[in-house]
């Protein structure tokens, strides 16, 4: 286990390591000034001097990207081009509302998702097996951000049942949370489909082995059967979808960060390449990229705790 | 042939190299081949859910190819006096801001959907194919390599990805393509490679190298027809998404840039409106659906039928 948790923590910081490099060399990939393109056209010469003293753009390209990542490493990812504010802080004022965002949208979808897979599978071809197979054909075929949109139109603008925009009063739980739900409820919607697919599939296969079979020839409570020992090991390829999954997910929060003008890293992202304001951009793409890395991280380690086979496999 | 000898004392039928009994003719294999193509396409037509996506993406084909004859109006052609109007019999999905008739920008937005689809999805599965046998066939340090830089492109979120391009660039139609094959690449890459590394010790294969055949003609002969038939399912089922990219990103004002009609535009410019005319999200979102519902369908239905195996895992 200490084997594969080095291979594994080193694989993942070498993809780190890259993906900085990669947003590092986006800037000096296209050709021209590196400050002009990431300030845009309209930036005054001064922020432009500015910038790239502050980028060390007079060194050479190595040594530029040496002191980008001693920066990022002690959590310095430069100035915002506009208000001069440190890049990290504005990411962290900013990451709460995703993080809750992402939580509650994954969190309903498991909490309806892993149960509908689990009772599909007990009874295949019940009429709640057939309504699960159609729902999550449904929900997967409908993309996340047009669930977004079709969610505002109809509970927001048409009912208006829920509000349409921003995040809520801060302070106010209440009010908080009822802006959550729409976006939450738009992200998780083909989580639930695919999370019941792949729990009913892997639930399917489980139920066949021979120690189900005897779990259930001791006269074991079915229920106990089925969730306390099945569910067990068929969990363990879902736990790797989530985790693989995590950066669709991630990619609809921009969108519903978007659509509900609720004021996250995916909002902040958007803005700041509708405004040209390339620090933030890369500062908040990075953030963004490495917690997705860091929760496939964390997915694998937790299948190579459950699992010993696939400490093998690295 | 020492199995021809043993023929007496076993009572089995003879084999010879083919490994099929001696009695088997060329024709025979013939027939059974056809047998099993029959049983195949009978496979397909008796599947509902198969037949359903063919019918819808030959639909979204048809629809895209002859929208210059189908569209009742020019996409861009302007009506003001009737702008924003419900559903009626000159305007049968309504009109948008400008007054252009949303079905005829429907229709043109479906070409730039294949467009993007049919040339980004072909580009993706042909780089990736030569890479992940590179991967596959090639030196060790090579394949790990690889691995690592596939790994890179995949620790990013699709639209984040996009998100920090476009910040630098500016959006174009080339943009979106360059994306949506950047972001394939690896899933393509991944399979081929797996495929490729299962074929590299078997028989036909170590035969073909000792009789000294190049490693190029080894890869196209004899590898890449064994590993295309999964990568042609991947697409497939990847078609869906690069068109869902398409139209998050023109939806966003990153990807296809107005007046252009694309999905992506329709529901951007709808979003605007949505109070006042909410037919318009909700025309262009339909199309989406329904070719995502059909590609996905489609491909799902071939995977069961050819590569039962692949089905598991996902």
């Amino acid at each position: 286990m200490l084997y594969y948790l080095t291979k594994r923590l080193g694989l993942s910081a070498a993809v780190i390591g890259l993906v900085v490099l990669v947003l590092f060399s986006l800037l000096h990939l296209i050709p021209g000034d590196p400050a002009t393109i990431a300030l845009g056209p309209r930036a005054t010469p001064e922020a432009i001097a500015r910038y790239a003293e502050k980028m060390h753009l007079d060194e050479p390209v190595w040594r530029q990207f040496l002191i980008y990542i001693g920066n990022a490493l002690t959590g310095d990812l430069g100035l915002d081009v506009f208000s001069n504010r440190p890049v990290t802080a504005i990411i962290m004022e900013r990451i709460g509302f995703t993080l809750a965002l992402v939580c509650a949208g994954m969190g309903w979808a498991m909490l309806l998702g892993i149960p509908l897979g689990c009772l599909a599978a007990v009874k295949p071809g019940s009429w709640l097996d057939r309504v699960t197979g159609v729902l999550s054909v449904g929900t997967i075929a409908v993309p996340s951000f047009l669930v977004s949109i079709w969610a505002l139109l109809i509970f927001a603008v048409q009912l208006r049942w829920l509000p349409a925009i921003g995040a809520g009063e801060p302070g106010q739980l209440g009010d908080q949370l009822s802006h959550l739900v729409l976006p939450a409820f738009a992200i998780g919607l083909s989580w639930v489909g695919y999370l019941a697919r792949m729990v009913r599939a892997s639930m399917l296969e489980v139920m066949g082995e021979n120690y189900i079979r005897s779990a259930r020839a001791f006269g074991l409570h079915p229920q106990r059967v089925i969730f306390g020992y099945a569910l067990r090991v068929a969990i363990l390829p879902t736990i790797t979808l989530i985790g693989m999954g995590f950066g669709g997910m991630i990619s609809s929060t921009v969108f519903a960060e978007i659509i509900f003008a609720r004021p996250g890293i995916g909002k902040l992202i958007f803005d700041a390449v509708m405004a040209r304001n390339f620090p933030i951009v890369q500062g908040a793409v990075l953030v963004a990229t490495g917690l997705y890395i860091l929760v496939v991280l964390f997915s694998d380690i937790l299948i190579a705790w459950f699992d010993p086979r696939v400490r093998e496999s690295l | 042939m020492s199995e021809n000898r043993s023929e007496s004392e076993t009572g089995l039928p003879a084999v010879d190299a083919t490994g099929l009994p001696d009695h088997v003719t060329a024709g025979a294999i013939r027939e059974s081949a056809a047998r099993e193509r029959r049983e195949k396409l009978r496979m397909f037509l008796t599947n509902w859910q198969g037949l359903t996506g063919l019918i819808l993406v030959v639909l979204f084909f048809a629809s895209a190819i002859f929208a210059p004859w189908i569209a009742p109006y020019d996409p861009n052609a302007l009506d003001v006096p009737s702008r924003l109007s419900g559903p009626t019999w000159d305007h049968l999905a309504g009109t948008d801001q400008l007054g252009r008739d949303t079905l005829s920008r429907i229709l043109y937005g479906g070409r730039v959907a294949l467009k993007i689809a049919a040339i980004g999805v072909s580009v993706a599965l042909v780089a990736g194919l030569v890479l992940g046998m590179i991967a596959g066939f090639g030196p060790r340090w090579l394949d790990n390599l690889l691995l690592l830089a596939f790994d890179t492109v995949r620790a990013f979120p699709t639209i984040v990805l996009a998100l920090a391009m476009v910040a630098l660039t500016g959006p174009s139609l080339e943009m979106v393509l360059a994306i949506v094959i950047i972001t394939s690449i690896p899933q393509y890459a991944r399979v081929a490679r797996t495929a490729t590394l299962t074929l590299r010790n078997t028989d036909f294969i170590l035969a073909e190298r000792s009789l000294g055949a190049s490693m190029a003609r080894t890869l196209l002969h004899h590898v890449m027809p064994n590993v295309v038939g999964p990568l042609l399912i991947l697409a497939a089922m990847d078609l869906p998404v690069v068109v869902t990219v398409e139209a998050g990103l023109s939806f966003l004002g990153l990807g296809v840039l107005p007046p252009t009609a694309s999905w992506g535009t329709i529901l951007n410019e709808g979003y605007l409106v949505i109070r006042d005319a909410p037919l318009m999200v909700i025309a262009g979102g339909i199309p989406l659906v329904l070719t995502t519902l059909g590609f996905t369908f489609l491909g799902e239905a071939l995977r069961d039928i050819f590569d039962p195996r692949m089905g598991k895992g996902r």
